[in-house]
């Protein structure tokens, strides 16, 4: 690691302020992306400031058909969360599959979504549920947010603070996890709205990030159940391929998962 | 057997320090003025070193100094070695390339250093290597076995035309052909034993510190083996004589035959602490193991198996292509010569067999033993092959090994080894009784109406451990002996030390050993301690690889015992005034047999020392030594049998069931035998289904994290049914087989076979990712 400076903010605000009078600050979070790319000398920020200990940061809140999960609470607080658990368990479901304990102790929903992961899990979720990123300038809806691989609309010093998810009638998360990293190998979120719509959202699929399904959109709309998918083909072309899984494979499992998800979520 | 004798669960003593962090790493060592060493390594799997400018970095704070490939080649550090003479079919030695310690010339995989930083720290050094420029030429490379020996290939070392290192052969290829020429069916097959980084839980690691004054080195190092390491670095590395190095291996967290070797990273702490006049200190990180730790595996076969009328073998032939990396690494030659292709009859009487094993440079990571050495890639062979033919011939395949297994024993193969004992079929039949093998096809049948593709896969191993005498492994061309020499040391006042030649880095030395003792004596383990470790406390020794220690190392302390135990009867003899026959050893007394006398251990121990009252013309204290040089090899083996779930959707495998029926002779702790079948499972099926150190075609490693190379977890493995048939080693007063290699050796073949038994299709290559099971399936 490189000598960098570390600040413990105690409000967003102190964080923006820090932010903008340091010449290449980093936000910190978990620190399971940053900190171990950090390590291996491909990244050297000037200032590393810590929202972690940020009070208005953490905690999970359910009000009428809205969850909204605060950008600093762990994998393991999401998980756990008796609001999270009731109003749309796929989310706790997605978060126990995530990673590894250590991962999930440290991890933050805000992070992962910052970090834009091609392979994360939450991006699906959020892009799913049309769920909005909140942050300390602005609102952006999930179909905005995310740009491409490890790329969002955040701005420069732009802080998440939280991510509200309207509450689904219906929605299923399944993953098969890559044998090493336990990312997404690929890995589905199928939700149908209570106004019917249904969104259905990839990741670890596509060369350009998370992504929607369409085809698999619209059978599940004609008929919300695991055989309405069988006919669906999904073109291998633009998705990924490496040791772990050819382009044609990942194909295949955006249609596995998606039926697997459509059986979990009833 | 005692509470705490042979036979006994007793818990492992050395546990304490390890679960509650206290263990002694190499790492976790800081000297006086002790300085840190960072290597500046290639990114390039092939190229010209033009240029090293260390200018900047020389002048950045805490810089001690940066030195290079050429300056060892100016104080005259010898090339490292390859320990292991393999002779070619033509006659010829086999083509050696020059291995230096540091590149001055050529890098010939990344990875490979050719500079280091000296710093006052390991950042600053790490600093200051990046202000190190390198001008390098890269040169074209080539990292797998086919590519390497095509014509017009690029060409690693001038001394070995076509990038092959050997071209050995084996065996009688007349009489090969001979029972080919009679077969009823010849079975064929393609495997690739996949190559694999063997990711000890402790990087390796360093400490050189040169004392000037007395022109003596000391040097903490992570080693299997510390006194071959002083040997080597005495006698071809040029570092210091032998009484002028003293190496010390402190608790190593693991090896799994990676830390057997000496590496160059070692060479150069020691050569660089004489240099700067301080200690230095060099720790890998998981990067580093994965680029310089000596890889396993990485063969290409192509085998014929040949059967009659009544699906008996009548022959084998094998041709294997072995890839060895960049550069020969200290056992490397040995591999798939010695320790592969003489294990090729498996369990089966064979009555031809022909071999021929080429070895080849490529540039990647040298290749060397990792657990099993040699032995998975035959296993896995004949294994596959049986259930191939057993498909082909369309017979049950546990029943096709049953009517070619070896039952008279001792048994010559055509292959060198001669097998000593064994029951082959006691552990087939413990195996398939234990999973039930009779009802596997209404399992399957269930499965089946579930959506899933059940298979069931049978292997039977052999192995040869307690490598071995040392008659036999030099007239193969080993350049060491491989006995192992142990002392008793009685305490004057009672208690006990075992200094052995053998070494701990996981195997439980430290109670197994102990349990010999209290076995013999009827004193507690509590009493005995273990010694080993350190060249200046312990004497010359061999290590820990091959499954050694105990067929080995633990026969030598038995042989030091019974030394020992007759002096010390004599001097109670003595005392008691009775006959020396008449004394028995029970309970920590030297009694008069069917009398109520008797003298305690420790009194019998201080009366050696204090000397008052001593049979006349009997030397003063209680200390003796042995070296033990086994007449054989070993030859553990069982039946390993899996069942196993294919989800048609994803390829994905989940385990039903996995037994293992062993015959590992007489077992010394149970509970530390489980422990390492457990292990050696588990590598197994990592690789069948997981591990794959994988480099592009340019020689970059794509695999050098844990991101990427994929080691099992708890939940990718299930519960292992274990049981034991035993038949005991005549080659050893113990009756010890060994234990710590099987579950490696014999477990990949059963995943595989499983898995094709569920998919229906023969041809599946390691590791048997989802992504390969569920195209294999959906192929043509
Ligand atoms: C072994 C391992 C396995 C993993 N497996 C998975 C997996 O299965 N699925 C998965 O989805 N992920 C996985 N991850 C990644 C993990 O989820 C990371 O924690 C996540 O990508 C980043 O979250 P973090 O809180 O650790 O963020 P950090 O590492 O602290 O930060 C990541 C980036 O986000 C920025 N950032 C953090 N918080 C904010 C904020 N509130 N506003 C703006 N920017 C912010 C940081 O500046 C940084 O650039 C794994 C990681 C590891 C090490």
């Amino acid at each position: 690691m490189y000598q960098t400076t570390y600040h413990r903010a105690s409000s967003v605000d102190e964080a923006a302020s820090l932010f903008g009078k340091s010449s290449e600050a980093k936000f910190l979070a978990g620190g399971q992306t940053l900190l171990p790319v950090m390590k291996q000398r491909l990244a050297s920020p000037s200032d590393v400031i810590d929202l972690g200990k940020i009070k208005e940061l953490q905690g999970v809140e359910l009000s009428g058909d809205t969850l909204t999960i605060k950008a600093a609470t762990t994998y393991y607080d999401i998980m756990t969360n008796a609001d999270v658990k009731k109003a749309i368990p796929a989310i706790a479901h997605l978060t126990s599959v995530l990673g590894d304990p250590a991962v999930r102790y440290r991890g933050t929903i805000g992070g992962s979504i910052a970090n834009n992961d091609p392979a994360a899990d939450f991006p699906a979720a959020l892009l799913a549920l049309g769920a909005t990123v909140k942050t300390n300038k602005r609102s952006i809806s999930a179909d905005d947010f995310f740009k491409g691989l490890f790329t969002t609309a955040l701005e420069d010093g732009e802080i998440i603070t939280a991510v509200s998810f309207p509450v689904p009638a219906k929605a299923g998360y399944e993953k098969m996890r890559h044998p090493a990293s336990r990312f997404a190998l690929t890995g589905v979120f199928v939700a149908q709205t209570k106004s019917g719509e249904v969104r259905v959202a990839a990741t670890g699929a596509s060369q350009s990030g998370v992504m929607r399904v369409p085809a698999i959109e619209a059978a599940l709309k004609a008929n919300w159940s695991p055989s309405a998918i069988d006919g669906v083909s999904i073109s291998a072309n633009g998705l990924l391929a490496d040791i772990h899984g050819t382009a044609e494979y990942r194909a295949n499992l955006v249609k596995v998962m998606a039926q697997r998800a459509v059986a979990a979520a009833g | 057997m005692g509470v705490e004798g042979i036979g006994a669960r007793v818990v492992r003593k050395e546990d304490k320090r390890f679960i509650t962090g206290k263990g002694r790493y190499v790492d976790d060592i800081k000297l006086t003025g002790m300085t840190h060493a960072h290597f500046i390594r290639s990114p390039h799997a092939h190229a010209k070193v033009k240029k090293i400018d260390s200018s900047a970095a020389l002048k950045m704070p805490g810089v001690i100094a940066v030195l290079n490939g050429q300056q060892l080649v100016d104080d005259k550090v010898g090339n490292l070695i390859c320990g292991w003479a393999i002779t070619s079919k033509d006659g010829s030695p086999m083509k050696m390339g020059a291995w230096p310690a540091m590149a001055p010339e050529t890098v010939r995989f990344v990875g490979q250093a050719v500079a280091v930083v000296i710093a006052e720290s390991k950042n600053l050094a790490r600093d200051a290597a990046e202000a190190v420029v390198v001008d390098y030429e890269e040169l074209p490379a080539v990292a797998d076995i086919h590519a390497a020996i095509k014509s017009g290939a690029p060409q690693l070392h001038p001394e070995a035309p076509g990038n092959q290192v050997y071209d050995w052969v084996i065996g009688d290829e007349g009489a090969a052909d001979a029972a080919f020429a009679k077969a009823a069916n010849v079975v064929k097959l393609d495997v690739t034993n996949n190559r694999l980084a063997p990711n000890a839980m402790e990087p390796r690691a360093a400490i050189a510190d040169y004392d000037a004054a007395e022109e003596h080195f000391t040097l903490y190092t992570t080693s299997q083996n510390p006194h071959v390491a002083r040997l080597v670095l005495s006698a071809f590395y040029n570092i210091a004589p032998e009484h002028k190095l003293r190496v010390i291996a402190p608790d190593v967290g693991g090896g799994f035959g990676s830390k057997i070797f000496i590496y160059p990273e070692e060479m150069v702490a020691l050569w660089a602490s004489k240099k700067v006049g301080r200690p230095v200190k060099w720790t890998g990180d998981r990067t580093e193991a994965f680029l310089t730790d000596a890889h396993g595996r990485d063969h290409v076969t192509h085998a014929e198996m040949a059967f009659d009328a009544q699906n008996k073998i009548l022959g084998l032939k094998v041709k294997t292509y072995a890839n060895f990396g960049a550069y020969m690494s200290l056992f490397s030659s040995s591999v798939p010569t010695y320790l592969y292709a003489t294990l090729l009859s498996g369990q089966y009487n064979i009555p031809a067999i022909h071999a021929e094993v080429i070895g080849v440079y490529t540039n990647t990571t040298p290749v060397d033993a990792y657990r099993g050495a040699g032995r998975p890639e035959a296993s896995y062979l004949i294994e596959r092959l049986m259930e191939t033919a057993a498909r082909q011939l369309k017979v049950d395949p546990a029943q096709l090994r049953r009517t070619n297994f070896i039952t008279q024993f001792p048994h010559q193969t055509p292959v060198i080894m001669a097998y000593d004992t064994g029951d082959f079929n006691a552990s087939l039949d413990a195996a398939m009784k234990a999973i039930d093998y009779a009802g596997f096809p209404a399992r399957k049948a269930k499965a089946k109406a579930d959506g899933k593709l059940r298979g069931i896969g049978v292997s039977c191993y052999i192995e040869a451990c307690g490598i071995a005498p040392s008659k036999a492994v030099g007239s193969l061309g080993a350049g060491v002996g491989l006995w192992e020499s142990a002392e008793v040391r009685v305490n004057p006042v009672g208690t006990i030390e075992i200094l052995t030649g053998s070494h701990s880095h996981g195997q439980g030395h430290e109670t197994t050993f102990c349990q010999l003792v209290a076995e013999r004596l009827g004193i507690p383990i509590s009493q005995v301690s273990i010694v080993h470790g350190d060249t200046d406390k312990v004497q010359f020794g061999m290590g820990t690889y091959g499954s050694r220690s105990a067929a080995v190392g633990l026969t030598a302390i038995l042989k030091a015992m019974e030394k020992m135990e007759s002096k010390a009867k004599k001097i109670a003899a003595h005392a008691l005034e009775a006959s020396e026959a008449d004394i028995v050893i029970e309970n920590g007394e030297f009694k008069v047999t069917g009398t109520d006398k008797a003298i305690a251990l420790p009194m019998v121990a201080l009366a050696a020392y204090t000397a008052h009252n001593l049979p006349d013309g009997m030397e003063p204290g209680l200390k003796e030594s042995a070296f033990y040089d086994p007449t054989n090899f070993t030859f553990p083996a069982g039946t390993y049998i899996c069942e196993l779930e294919v989800d048609p959707g994803t390829g994905k495998t989940s385990f039903v069931n996995f037994v293992a029926a062993d015959d590992f002779g007489r077992l010394i702790n149970p509970m530390i035998v489980e422990g390492q079948v457990h292990g050696g499972l588990v590598q197994g099926i990592g690789q069948a289904l997981l591990e794959h150190a994988i480099y592009d075609a340019n020689g970059q490693p794509v695999t050098a994290s844990f991101m990427d190379y994929a080691m099992p977890r708890a939940d990718d493995v299930p519960s292992f049914n274990l049981s034991h048939t035993t038949t005991l080693c005549p080659g050893n007063p113990l009756g010890i087989k060994g234990c710590g290699e099987a579950g490696a050796i014999g477990a990949s073949a059963a995943v595989i076979n499983a898995i094709t038994d569920a998919i229906g299709k023969n041809n599946l290559e390691m590791p048997a990712t989802p992504d390969r099971v569920w195209r294999t399936i959906h192929a043509a």
